[in-house]
C-alpha cells in the first residue's frame, strides 16, 4: 500500500492506496465522487476526465498514486455554492447534454480549453471533442455552449 | 479492466530509475502512460514493477543544440515549445487527442513504436535518434536502428530513454506531414511524410510498413514510386489495393505541399 496526500476540490485527504488502484476508481469509490464517469478505461471515451494540476487528463489512465501532492478539480468542484459555472450555464442553456454520461468529462476539457489565454475557435472546439465521445446530442449544442463561452 | 498486481516505484532521479530497471523483475518504466495504461488495463501487460519517471528532474527540456532539437523524455506532446519544428507542428495536433497529449510525452510515443504512430514516422524521416542510458551503457540510437517491427525496437529492458534528437529545420527545406484516419485521433489507416531542400527529397510511410520506413522515390512520380515499393496487409478496414491507394495519394500530397513550403 502506498499513502498519498493530494487536494481534491480544495479538500484536503490523506490515503492509502494499492498501488495499481486508477484515479478514477479513487475517486469514484474511495472518495465517493462518482460525477467522474468511467467508459472505456482505456483513454478513448474521454468520459473520466478531470483536471490534474490545472491540466485536463484522463483519470482512467493515472494511478491513484502517481497524484500524490496533487490538485485534483473534479466536475463536483466546479460549482460553487450552488451556482453553476458560465460553461455549465451554457451547456443547459443549449440543450449541450441528453443522458449526461459523457457531460463531466467534457466540461472538465472544456474548462481546460477555456483557461489558456486566447479563446479557442470553433475547430479548436471541435477538435477537443475529438477525444471526447457522447452519443446522444451530435456534439452542435455542445460546440455552440463552448463557443458562446469563448467568446465571453 | 483493473491492472493486474504490481509493484509502483516513483523514481527521483535518473540514477534511481536505472537501478530500479536494473533489477531482475519484469519492469516497465512508466512516462505519460497514454499506451501503457490502457495496456494494463487490459492486463496486455502484466510488469513485477512499474518505474514512474515523472517526477524526475531535468528531463523536460527542449533544447536546440547544434542542429539538433533535443527533447527531453518527459516533454508532454502538447509542449508548445515543440511548435518551433514545423514537421512537428504539422504532426503533432493528428496524435491522439488534446486531453492524452497533454499528458502523453514525445518520447513515450517514440519508444511504444506503434507503426501507427505520427511521432515514430517523423523521427525517421528527420534521421533523428534516441538517447538511451542503462546503469552499464550510454548509447545513441538513430532512428533507422531503433524500429524494428510494430511495438518493438532494440532497446533492452534495463534502458531508459532521456532525449529524443530531432534534426532541426535546414533552411530553404520544405517539410509536410499527411494522414488519413476514420475518426480524427485515430491511429491513421496510412501516413506520409516529406523533407525537400537542396536538390534532395526524403520520403518515409507509415501504418502500411512493420516500421516507419524511408523510401527512394522517383522525384517525378513520388507517390506512384512509393506505393510500387509498399505490400500492406490490409486490415479490417482497409484491403491491401485500397491501402496501396492511399500510399500513392498521401505521398503525392505530403511531397507537393514540402516542394510548395521550399519555395516560400
Amino acid at each position: 500500500m502506498i499513502p498519498i496526500e493530494l487536494t481534491v476540490n480544495g479538500r484536503r485527504y490523506v490515503e492509502t492506496v494499492e498501488p495499481r488502484l486508477l484515479l478514477s476508481d479513487f475517486l469514484r469509490h474511495g472518495l465517493g465522487l462518482t460525477g467522474t464517469h468511467v467508459g472505456c478505461e482505456h483513454g478513448v471515451c474521454g468520459a473520466c476526465t478531470v483536471r490534474l494540476d490545472g491540466v485536463a487528463v484522463r483519470s482512467c489512465l493515472l494511478l491513484a498514486a502517481q497524484a500524490d501532492g496533487a490538485e485534483v478539480l473534479t466536475v463536483e468542484g466546479l460549482a460553487q455554492d450552488g451556482e453553476l459555472t458560465a460553461l455549465q450555464e451554457a451547456f443547459r442553456r443549449h440543450h449541450a447534454l441528453q443522458c449526461g454520461f459523457c457531460t463531466p468529462g467534457i466540461l472538465m476539457a472544456a474548462d481546460d480549453l477555456l483557461s489558456r489565454g486566447a479563446p479557442p475557435s470553433r475547430d479548436e472546439i471541435v477538435d477537443l471533442l475529438s477525444g471526447q465521445l457522447c452519443r446522444c446530442t451530435g456534439y452542435t449544442p455542445i460546440v455552440d455552449a463552448i463557443a458562446e463561452v469563448a467568446r465571453t | 479492466m483493473k491492472p493486474a498486481p504490481l509493484e509502483y516505484v516513483r523514481a527521483e532521479t535518473v540514477e534511481h530509475a536505472l537501478a530500479a530497471l536494473a533489477g531482475d523483475e519484469e519492469t516497465k518504466v512508466l512516462a505519460g502512460g497514454q499506451s501503457l495504461v490502457p495496456a494494463l488495463n487490459m492486463r496486455l501487460v502484466r510488469p513485477a514493477v512499474l518505474v514512474d519517471v515523472n517526477r524526475v528532474h531535468g528531463l523536460d527540456d527542449v533544447v536546440p543544440d547544434n542542429g539538433v532539437l533535443r527533447i527531453g523524455a518527459l516533454v508532454r506532446q502538447a509542449d508548445r515549445r515543440l511548435l518551433s519544428h514545423p514537421l512537428l507542428a504539422e504532426a503533432l495536433p493528428h496524435v491522439g487527442h488534446f486531453v492524452t497529449r497533454n499528458r502523453g510525452t514525445v518520447a513515450g510515443s517514440i519508444v511504444h513504436a506503434d507503426s501507427a504512430a505520427e511521432l515514430p514516422l517523423c523521427l525517421t524521416l528527420l534521421g533523428g535518434a534516441v538517447v538511451a542510458l542503462s546503469t552499464r551503457s550510454k548509447r545513441e540510437i538513430p532512428a533507422d536502428e531503433l524500429f524494428v517491427a510494430p511495438y518493438t525496437t532494440v532497446l533492452q529492458p534495463d534502458e531508459l530513454v532521456v532525449e529524443t534528437r530531432w534534426p532541426t529545420a535546414k533552411d530553404g527545406w520544405g517539410y509536410a506531414f499527411s494522414e488519413f484516419v476514420q475518426r480524427r485521433g485515430d491511429y491513421a489507416l496510412c501516413m506520409a511524410g516529406a523533407a525537400t531542400g537542396d536538390g534532395e527529397l526524403r520520403v518515409a510511410v507509415g501504418s502500411v510498413t512493420a516500421r516507419p520506413t524511408l523510401l527512394e522515390v522517383d522525384p517525378e512520380h513520388p507517390g506512384e514510386s512509393a506505393a510500387a515499393q509498399v505490400e500492406p496487409w490490409g486490415n479490417v478496414h482497409a484491403s491491401p489495393a485500397y491501402l496501396k491507394h492511399l500510399v500513392r495519394v498521401l505521398v503525392d500530397e505530403a511531397v507537393a505541399r514540402a516542394r510548395e513550403r521550399t519555395a516560400a
